[in-house]
């Protein structure tokens, strides 16, 4: 048994994180939410380093890759806060024309009856008759409602991507509190040498650390009870990381200017997907008792 | 990223599965968790079986992926746990094997295997818990010997136990951590007095141990005189590494059982218990590949045991204390009838969150090793 990331998986690791960290920096970001709206640009730069691609078999153009890069794909996504239909358009690609090449963008109806991005997208899959525009809570990612969304069976590998993201924040916002803590001082010291603010600390990194396992897991075996468990602890990690980093950035934290609260309304929104975790919840508890 | 066994791996579970179904129903009845003496010679029974069999230098020599099929293999067939055999088995016998001379591992390794001596843990003392370094028990030397007075506590199996892994403190003058030794003690030397203290769940599972002018032959120090905090590092690192592996495995299976009552006394209906107890079996998995996750990466780093462990101690010692506290929510008024199954087992998940290093230290211990966050208080 080898539960560790291969060489490869390394090396698209460090790819994906340099591609996002020449595109989508924290000026990109504070760009973004000046002048809200889709970056074609970067969404065609996504699809041909082959983001939306990464699943579609090398026979039909794609790079034939699985669920476990997609994962870590995804994890890189959601450590820079990357806007846009990102899951949609991934499971779309293959399947919508355009959507591998990063040309077509793709919205979904959620399950739960949101859509995230409908006015941008060019191919809306599920029914969208009489959505209603949200203001959305997420300055990143504009919402609609659906009034009466038809029932649906969520996409596991929607709900494991969506998992992936919700790590990448768990992580960054750990190491955003840790470098906080670092270096403000308070009462002649930095604040991480007290206890108080170490232990957030330490509680964000166990939380990330035990969603990452279980999310790696998922990606890996593809069993739906598995990445039913990765995204409630992965919902946990980020929903709570994020909480306690604005908490370990004090005043600063609850400002506009500090990113912190962007994370924590992106976990928001993906925690919302699917209708919430209670469909996790209840397909753990059957398989408790089966 | 794999989660798949490699043939060798697959093959030494098929054996060993197919062992404990013969060797299992030999067993004796286990023993009343008050019956001490009856503990020991069940335990040590149990690890005779083991040695006989092959299995016994698991723990010490076998790979981590290895040992983690063991522990899952016997928790899954019921078999017994090492129960008094810990501290032997997991603490004093790996830290001979690494720190100790040849004399020494030929000496106290073999009983430990065939289950033939017991030990116990003389750590931590009345003044000295969390903050472990600043023991006070002291000893000087008198020629071939040190010459040892002090007091121990919580120490594990001293009822029982043969021998003392003794951390005692041999240069009042150094630095805390520095004037410290590893001593193995016979527990049947003269001045050694021991007093088990009862537990909040009412059993005596740890004692006192009082040690008026005990004297220790030098030849029964491990390692070098004042490095005995370096020593107890060594074993530290193995008790928060796969200590726990198969209390997940155990914890999986009480979840099953859980769901199955609640079944049978409709507490199953109330949506907000099922999907507390849906929760609770997403936390045992992820905690289960986190086990995997570390045991993987102990594995690629060469069998040592890294910080990971007080990641997984951290989380794993409070899923614990909320299984039961679940338990109790599905048993309703009976959870406060003792000869019910699982209220016992709720009062000693009390002591997950304090034995072993507290939650407060290992959060320290993540926090400014991992984060390498400053030192403060």
């Amino acid at each position: 048994m080898r539960f560790q990331l291969t060489d490869d998986q390394l090396a698209l690791r460090e790819g994906v994180r340099g591609l996002l960290a020449r595109r989508f920096d924290g000026a990109a970001l504070r760009a973004a939410m000046d002048a809200p709206g889709l970056d074609r640009a970067l969404w065609r730069e996504l699809g041909a380093a082959g983001f939306f691609a990464l699943r579609v078999p090398e026979a039909g153009g794609g790079v034939g890759l699985g669920l476990p890069e997609a994962v870590l794909v995804f994890e890189e996504a959601g450590r820079t806060l990357l806007p846009g239909p990102l899951v949609a358009t991934h499971l779309a690609a293959g399947v919508v024309d355009g959507a591998a090449e990063g040309e077509t963008v793709v919205a979904d109806v959620d399950p739960g009856g949101l859509v995230e991005w409908l006015e941008e997208a060019d191919v809306v899959r599920g029914e969208a008759a009489g959505a209603v525009s949200l203001n959305s809570v997420d300055p990143l990612t504009p919402l609609h409602r659906v009034p009466d969304p038809p029932p649906a069976a969520v996409d596991p590998a929607a709900v494991l991507l969506t998992a992936a993201e919700q790590l990448g924040t768990a992580t960054r916002v750990c190491e955003l509190a840790v470098q906080h803590a670092r270096t403000r001082e308070q009462f002649g010291q930095p604040i991480g040498a007290f206890q108080a603010v170490k232990h957030l600390c330490a509680g964000m990194l166990v939380r990330a650390e035990t969603a990452r396992a279980a999310v790696y897991a998922a990606a890996v075996t593809a069993d739906p009870v598995d990445i039913a468990a990765a995204r409630l602890l992965a919902d946990e990690a980020a929903e709570r990381g994020a909480r306690d980093c604005l908490q370990v950035h004090g005043g600063m934290g609850f400002t506009w200017e500090c990113e912190v609260h962007l994370h924590l309304k992106r976990a928001w929104v993906r925690a919302r997907r699917g209708g919430g975790g209670a469909e996790s919840e209840e397909l753990l508890a059957v398989d408790l008792s089966a | 990223m794999d989660l798949a066994y490699t043939p060798e791996e697959e093959e030494f579970r098929a054996r060993l599965r197919e062992w404990l179904a013969k060797a299992l129903p030999a067993l004796p009845p286990k023993p009343s968790p008050l019956d001490w003496p009856g503990r020991r010679a069940y335990d040590l029974g149990w690890q005779r079986m083991l040695h006989d069999a092959g299995y016994a230098h698991v723990h010490w020599d076998a790979s981590p992926t290895t040992r983690l099929i063991f522990l899952e293999e016997t928790e899954t067939a019921g078999a017994p746990y090492v129960g008094a055999g810990f501290v032997g088995l997991l603490h004093a016998g790996p830290t001979i094997a690494a720190e100790g001379t040849a004399e020494q591992r030929a000496r106290w390794l073999p009983p430990i295997l065939r289950g033939e001596e017991v030990w116990c843990q003389g750590f931590s003392e009345p003044d000295a818990g969390s903050d472990l370094a600043s023991l006070r028990t002291r000893a000087h030397r008198e020629g071939d010997d040190y010459v040892v007075s002090g007091s121990k506590i919580w120490t594990s199996h001293a009822e029982v136990a043969d021998w003392c892994e003794l951390l005692v403190r041999t240069d009042p003058a150094a630095p805390k951590h520095r004037g410290i030794t590893w001593l193995a003690m016979p527990m049947s030397a003269p001045g050694v007095v021991v007093r088990p203290l009862r537990t909040l769940a009412g059993s005596a599972e740890f004692a006192e141990v009082f040690l008026d002018e005990v004297r220790v032959p030098v030849a029964n120090r491990v390692g070098a005189e004042n490095d005995g905090w370096r020593v107890t590092m060594v074993t530290l690192s193995f008790e928060r590494g796969t200590a726990f592996v198969g209390e997940v495995v155990a914890c999986r299976r009480v979840l099953g059982e859980l769901a199955r009552t609640a079944r049978e006394n409709g507490r199953w209906d109330d949506p907000v218990l099922r999907r507390r107890l849906g929760r609770l079996n997403a936390e045992f998995r992820a905690l289960w590949r986190l086990t995997q996750w570390n045991v993987s990466e102990a594995e690629a780093s060469g069998g040592v045991p890294g910080v990971g462990g007080s990641v997984f101690k951290l989380r794993y010692s409070h899923a614990r204390q909320e299984l039961y506290d679940a338990a109790a929510e599905v048993l309703g008024a009976e959870s406060l009838d003792l000869e019910r199954s699982w209220v016992l087992d709720r009062l000693s998940s009390l002591s997950y969150t304090i034995a072993a290093g507290t939650s407060q230290i290992q959060r320290n211990i993540v926090a400014e090793r991992v984060l390498g966050l400053p030192k403060g208080r």
